[in-house]
């Protein structure tokens, strides 16, 4: 039951990606992923075309986030194969960016907006090596992106949630990546750093990048996307949004998990935790 | 341009220092040290010739202990950064309880097979392997069942710590063997450390910390965010296993200075001290080394000189007064510190409110404006200043006294106040953001316009410029930003009696 949003021959070849054309950004296959035993997410294909925005909807506990990280490999998955630009992740890690959840993380830590820029460079920069100069010029040249940059010192505890989510954007900015997973960048951010923030979604899909997001707020849906992912356990719907994203899917996505669905995670919970 | 090479010079250094202590150590006619360290029981009152011997490092012996224990305070300090950001603070604690079933077992069981119980050698090897024991079985019971991390720390501390007063008493029991000393592991007993002893938790000390700052970069990333370090390929959970072994490396080197109740304090208290003085990291994992250095060398000097105190207890109280002095004199986050601000905030808030009150006044007489060769705005009598807020005349007289020494206002001797051009200037400046919150207020966040004064009172005093600009480009009607929009409600100083 794969759903193919947009097959491969559908995209035009976008500017400078080095990679073959062929490969898709993003290709999950009868992905199912357990915590406990206890399923989140059943039987999940999908295929995404490059240089779109793609947004991932559904309700609270529909298995968003554990989608994004199950493609990052940050928890297991009880079956299936995901590959990202046509190999394991684990070989095209410096193709993806990732911005968690803004809550994810203690933003009391002693670090400024520019030591946390500047984690995105650590792969680049080697193990045991300082952050030097030139990487602390290109975390500076990030934050000026997302236009914080005269906040870069500032210890984070002392930026706004808006200021803080543009920290965690300018972190994935600096790997240069070709797909972006980002875990609700949207949420509780105020109207200027939406606007931001959309401003660079936009910018690096015209630069053919691929994005992945999280996203809370329907009524924008149709606005920001390309292409949507209604998830709810399963995939209700995917495919480009005006298709996809009609009051009737929204209704199978919001109504309530399927029942029986519902009753078998359940079961297979409990199964786990005795 | 490598972390590695400071961290070089610094071993090149204390090998420098410690490298001839073993020809010198040899020469000594002594019994073997490791033996020595813990039968050594003797008690004396410190004698004149004691204490200059610890106050000016003339015995060696005293001198390799103090840099050994000196050196395990860096690495504790360095180590114990990373876990209390790591939120595992209370590992440490764990680990060390964890050890001493290790350390009786191994005594019992070379006593025993006719050995010599009390080889230092042999009672580390006991204490690791027990140490990394408790560490699976934190990690087992977290992973295997739904009880959380401090159930799991509490399981393995107390029972571990019980077993090994257990094992303790059988080995007081014990006919063959002398077990009297083995209780320095519990409370800490540096005096009784040979120059052996003290120099391998000196190196062992410098390794935990040049291993800190070797990897300070990929701790720092474990500790802030874990799944982006996975996400970007990081091992995390062979980092999490490196930074426990440190852990267990430090906590068995210093059982026997600081002993296993108090070792996580050791761990946890010059980190904790340090997160008052920086936001920084790397500069807060230099002052929690430096708190833990010489907490460490202070206390062991102490005990030095009273054989009688414990070093693990002196160490720990000499840590915590430097706790108490940074948790209310940090620089940064400091009790004191923070009072200081938002003492200053108070008079902010209320230097605002007495502009604002003159402005209004002035406002509603319709002459809010300077004027004049001097450039002062029209008198406002303190009378109708009282009568604006809940002021005493005293408050306000402070008020205005400050106010006046940073040039805002011109007291007259007649008891009126006039504003100086730059106090105008402000005072305009500080209505117009008032009254545009006022409007945001109303309009967006349906507030009563009666209720708004006060709602916008709350908040204007930390609008900054970026916050002011998204108000107007809100309120687009108000971008003439030399016109104060009028107020909502009627001021305080619109009164009948004018």
């Amino acid at each position: 039951m794969s759903t193919l949003i947009n097959g491969p021959t559908a995209q035009a070849p976008l500017g400078t990606v080095p990679e073959p054309q062929s490969a898709l950004p993003l290709s999950i296959y009868d992905l199912t992923v357990a915590y406990h035993r206890k399923p989140v997410l059943w039987d999940v294909s999908v295929d995404l075309p490059q240089g779109k925005l793609v947004g991932v909807v559904g309700p609270n506990g529909a298995g968003k986030s554990t989608l994004i990280k199950a493609v990052l490999e940050l928890v297991p998955s009880a079956s299936g194969r995901v590959l990202v630009f046509g190999k394991p992740y684990r070989k095209s890690r410096h193709r993806v960016g990732y911005v968690p959840q803004r809550e994810s993380v203690d933003w009391d830590f002693p670090v400024s907006a520019l030591d946390v820029v500047a984690m995105g460079l650590y792969g680049k920069i080697g193990w045991c090596r300082r952050v030097t100069r030139k990487y602390r010029d290109i975390a500076l040249a990030a934050l000026e992106r997302v236009g914080i940059a005269d906040l870069a010192n500032r210890q984070i505890s002392h930026l706004s949630g808006g200021q803080q989510q543009r920290t965690f954007l300018a972190r994935a900015l600096v790997q240069d990546a070709d797909l972006y997973l980002m875990d609700e960048p949207f949420a509780a951010v105020d109207a200027a750093t939406e606007k931001a923030i959309v401003q660079i979604l936009h910018d690096l899909k015209s630069a053919g990048k691929t994005m992945v997001v999280v996203h809370h707020d329907l009524q924008t849906v149709n606005e920001y996307f390309d292409h949507v992912i209604l998830l709810n356990m399963r995939i209700v719907a995917a495919g480009p949004t005006k298709e996809v994203f009609t009051t009737e899917n929204l209704q199978k996505t919001y109504g309530g998990k399927l029942t029986l669905l519902d009753q078998a995670s359940e079961a297979m919970g409990r199964e786990g935790r005795s | 341009m490598i972390a590695a090479r400071p961290s070089l010079v610094l071993l090149l250094l204390v090998t420098a220092t410690l490298g001839p202590s073993v020809a010198i150590a040899d020469e000594q006619p002594t019994t073997p040290t490791s033996h020595r360290s813990i039968t050594d029981r003797t008690v004396d009152w410190p004698t004149w010739q004691q204490w200059r011997r610890v106050l000016l490092l003339e015995d060696y012996n005293t001198r390799v202990v103090l840099l050994g224990t000196t050196l395990l305070g860096v690495a504790a300090g360095a180590v114990g950064n990373f876990t209390l950001l790591r939120k595992r603070a209370l590992m440490g604690d764990a680990l060390s309880h964890a050890t001493l079933p290790g350390v009786g077992l191994a005594f019992v069981c070379t006593t025993l097979a006719g050995g010599d119980g009390k080889s230092l050698p042999v009672l580390l090897a006991g204490a690791a392997i027990s140490g990394v024991l408790g560490l699976a079985a934190i990690m087992f019971i977290r992973n295997a069942t739904r009880l959380k991390e401090d159930a799991a720390l509490g399981i393995v501390l107390s029972v571990s710590f019980g077993a090994g007063i257990a094992v303790l008493g059988v080995a007081q029991q014990m006919k063959t063997g002398h077990s009297a000393g083995l209780e320095g592991f519990i409370y800490g007993k540096a005096a009784s450390m040979g120059v052996l002893d003290a120099q391998l938790i000196g190196i062992t000390g410098l390794i935990a910390a040049i291993v800190c700052m070797l990897l300070f970069k990929e701790l720092r990333l474990l500790c802030f965010d874990e799944a982006f370090a996975g996400s970007r390929g990081y091992p995390v959970v062979l980092l999490d296993v490196v930074l426990m072994v440190l852990v267990v490396t430090i906590t068995l080197v210093g059982l026997q200075a600081v002993g296993l109740i108090l070792m996580v304090a050791m761990l946890v208290i010059p980190a904790s001290a340090a997160r008052f003085w920086t936001e920084r990291m790397a500069v807060m994992a230099v002052i929690s080394a430096t708190i833990g250095a010489l907490s460490a060398l202070l206390g062991a000097g102490m005990s030095a000189v009273f054989p009688k105190l414990p070093s693990g207890a002196m160490i720990v109280l000499v840590a915590t007064a430097g706790f108490l002095l940074s948790m209310f004199f940090g620089p940064a986050r400091g009790i004191v510190m923070r009072a200081v601000r938002q003492w200053r905030m108070e008079l902010k808030v209320q230097r605002h409110h007495l502009l604002r009150a003159i402005y209004e006044l002035l406002e509603a007489r319709g002459t809010n404006q300077v004027d004049g060769a001097n450039g002062e705005s029209p008198l406002v009598r303190v009378s109708e200043l009282t009568a604006m807020r809940s002021w005493s005349s005293r408050q306000l007289g402070s008020y205005m006294r400050r106010a006046q020494s940073h040039g805002l206002v011109c007291r007259d001797d007649s008891g009126g106040v006039r504003l100086t051009r730059r106090g105008f200037k402000e005072s305009e400046k500080l209505t117009y953001d008032h009254r545009l919150w006022e409007l945001f207020l109303t309009r967006y966040a349906d507030i009563a316009p009666s209720q708004v004064d006060r709602a916008a009172d709350a908040i204007e005093h930390v609008l900054d410029a970026e916050m002011i600009a998204e108000l107007e480009s809100l309120l687009p009607q108000r971008n003439d930003k030399n016109v104060v929009p009028p107020s909502l409600h009627p001021t305080f100083a619109t009164p009948s009696s004018e």
